[in-house]
């Protein structure tokens, strides 16, 4: 049996409870994520994808219901680091150098000043800008800025990797070559993402699993095991298996927008 | 240490524009000194001997008549008055005042006026410097307060604004009252002065950092004290300055105030006041004591600006 990531039970999230602009943001959510799964979130806006997400990050409480993370609640999983998060913009800081950026969690959890260093290299080796360290953000393009983040989440090894959309913001060949190289990061990295992300394709294209949502409330609506062979690469796009789960998902997406109403 | 990477061109091209903008900046300066003393030699040429009239339309005295003046007989412009009388005691030439700083103030003394001014200036910034310490500290410490608690930002923050509202006339007699007429009760009534900015702008800049760099930090579980100084405080450093450059000028006016009720002898609170009295027999003197103290204000926003280029480095252009 595989080890459980995350494990959520009838978990509901209600904003503004009791008020007359109450919303039901998250309603009768299960879901189960094994470790080393790669999960995208879709639906359409407004679906509660990215609260669900925070959810488990314990960056937004629930309403009612349990989640659990690593065997712990998501609170404790949160107070031992076991998450990494990447959002739509890079959220970098703009007076750190790119190293500093990488090195800001490592300094929050005390790392020793080799360990910070040898990171921060490793790190930015990774994602491939190891000639930038000491750049600062708004010296990179998007797409740089955006490999930083990452390296930044990553850097302090969390078990698992939180993405809201985070090549959302990119053009359609950055985050192609993103994807590639997410993917390429998932492999050698071993950690459980749940991805964010408005993109048929690159849910597809990501993904072990895809969670399709409903809006208002936002529910499960199906639950997609990508069956594509790994490792992938740009001729995974061409396969036909490949078309044809875009196709099932564009359908579920349909309907659960129908659902939607 | 800074490798040579593709970008180190931009950058060295970078630093030459910056210091081709300070260069600029610094001759666009010297123009408006010039222009102002142009428009004021200027507009005391158009005056009339007296300095009442515009030339030309006064009567002049031609023997022992007084007769139209030529503007007046010709076109009908008669006694136009001008708005500020321009006669050298109103606004005595610039070459008065200048002239008058390289005299004794006195017969009699041997000290020149510039090195009285210079160690008058030098003695009320000592004391501006110690205010704004002491008001940027309580300023910076009240807007982390206020920033952390919304119970002390609604139960205080009304004060602060009264506060300000209560004249510095008013309020520095009760400090000297209080402490005593010394140099530290003049540094804590230009502290009255410069703490306000800085709490209102350090507020408003401890909260400037975007929910998703908040949530960054809580995703890290960082404690407050991480977030005040590794998120909160960076970013609030350009809203910081902005206030530490309005306190800086603020702290002088504060200290030349307060140093009349503290009877103060060496500042140039006490020089003003003196020369306001004998106008009338040198009215260069207190120009050069207004010269002296805009000079002083001046030097200090321009520490605060360059502590502000070291501190506030690597933003983008947008930033605050």
């Amino acid at each position: 049996m595989t080890e459980l990531a995350v494990s959520i039970k009838n978990l509901n999230k209600i904003f503004n409870q009791g008020s007359n602009n109450q919303v039901h943001a998250l309603k009768d959510i299960d879901l189960s994520i094994a470790s080393n799964e790669f999960i995208s979130l879709i639906g359409p806006s407004g679906c509660g994808k990215s609260t669900l997400l925070r959810v488990i990050g314990d960056l937004v409480p629930s309403s009612s219901g349990q989640v659990l993370v690593n065997n712990k609640s998501a609170h404790q999983a949160r107070l031992d680091r076991d998450y990494g998060m990447v959002f739509q913009s890079a959220t970098l800081y703009d007076w750190r150098t790119v190293a500093k950026n990488v090195q800001l969690p490592l300094e929050l959890m005390n790392y020793s000043k080799e360990k910070k260093d040898a990171r921060t290299r490793e790190m930015l080796k990774l994602v491939e800008l190891q000639d930038f360290h000491n750049h600062y953000p708004w010296q990179l393009s998007g797409g740089m800025q955006q490999r930083v983040s990452i390296a930044r989440a990553l850097a302090f090894e969390p078990s698992i990797l939180l993405m809201d959309e985070p090549f959302g913001a990119l053009d359609e060949m950055t985050r192609e070559r993103l994807n590639l190289e997410l993917l390429s990061i998932w492999e050698k990295t071993q950690t459980t993402v749940i991805f964010v992300t408005h993109s048929i394709t690159e849910a597809v294209f990501l993904s072990t699993r895809v969670i399709v949502m409903s809006a208002r409330p936002g529910q499960i609506t199906h639950d997609i095991t990508i069956d594509l062979p790994q490792p992938r690469n740009t001729d995974t796009r061409e396969n036909v298996r490949f078309f044809q789960l875009e196709t099932e998902l564009r359908e579920a997406l349909r309907e659960s927008e129908r659902m939607s109403v | 240490m800074l490798k040579s990477t593709k970008f180190s061109p931009i950058k060295e091209s970078d630093s030459k524009l910056n210091r081709l903008g300070w260069l600029k900046s610094t001759f666009f300066f010297l123009i408006i000194v010039v222009v102002l003393i142009l428009f004021w030699e200027g507009y005391k040429l158009l005056a009339s001997p007296d300095g009442q009239y515009l030339t030309g339309t006064a009567q002049v005295k031609v023997g022992d008549e007084r007769v139209p003046g030529p503007l007046c007989a010709g076109i009908g412009l008669c006694e136009l008055k001008l708005p500020v009388r321009a006669d050298d005691r109103s606004m005595p030439p610039i070459k008065n005042m200048i002239s008058t700083i390289f005299e004794p103030p006195r017969r009699g003394s041997n000290e020149i006026l510039f090195t009285i001014l210079l160690r008058a200036s030098l003695f009320t910034l000592r004391e501006a410097v110690t205010g704004f310490l002491l008001g940027a500290a309580a300023g910076f410490f009240l807007g982390v307060a206020f920033a952390h608690s919304g119970l002390l930002e609604r139960g205080l923050l009304p004060y602060v604004v009264a506060s300000q509202t209560v004249p510095l006339l008013a309020i520095a007699p009760m400090v000297v009252i209080w402490m005593g007429g010394n140099w530290m009760s003049v540094s804590v009534i230009a502290a009255y002065l410069t703490f306000f900015p800085v709490t209102i702008n350090t507020l408003r800049g401890l909260r400037s950092p975007q929910p998703t760099s908040l949530e960054l930090m809580h995703s890290y579980a960082a404690t407050k004290w991480d977030i005040l100084w590794k998120l909160r405080v960076p970013s609030a450093m350009p809203y910081i300055f902005t206030a530490l450059k309005v306190a800086a000028t603020a702290s002088v006016v504060g200290a030349i105030i307060g140093e009349l009720p503290s009877g103060i002898a060496d500042g140039l609170g006490r020089i003003i006041l003196n020369f306001n009295q004998y106008y009338a027999t040198g009215p260069e003197r207190l120009w050069a004591g207004i010269i002296f103290a805009s000079l002083t204000g001046m030097t200090f926003f321009l520490i605060i600006t360059l502590l502000e280029k070291f501190f506030v480095r690597h933003r983008p252009a947008d930033a605050v």
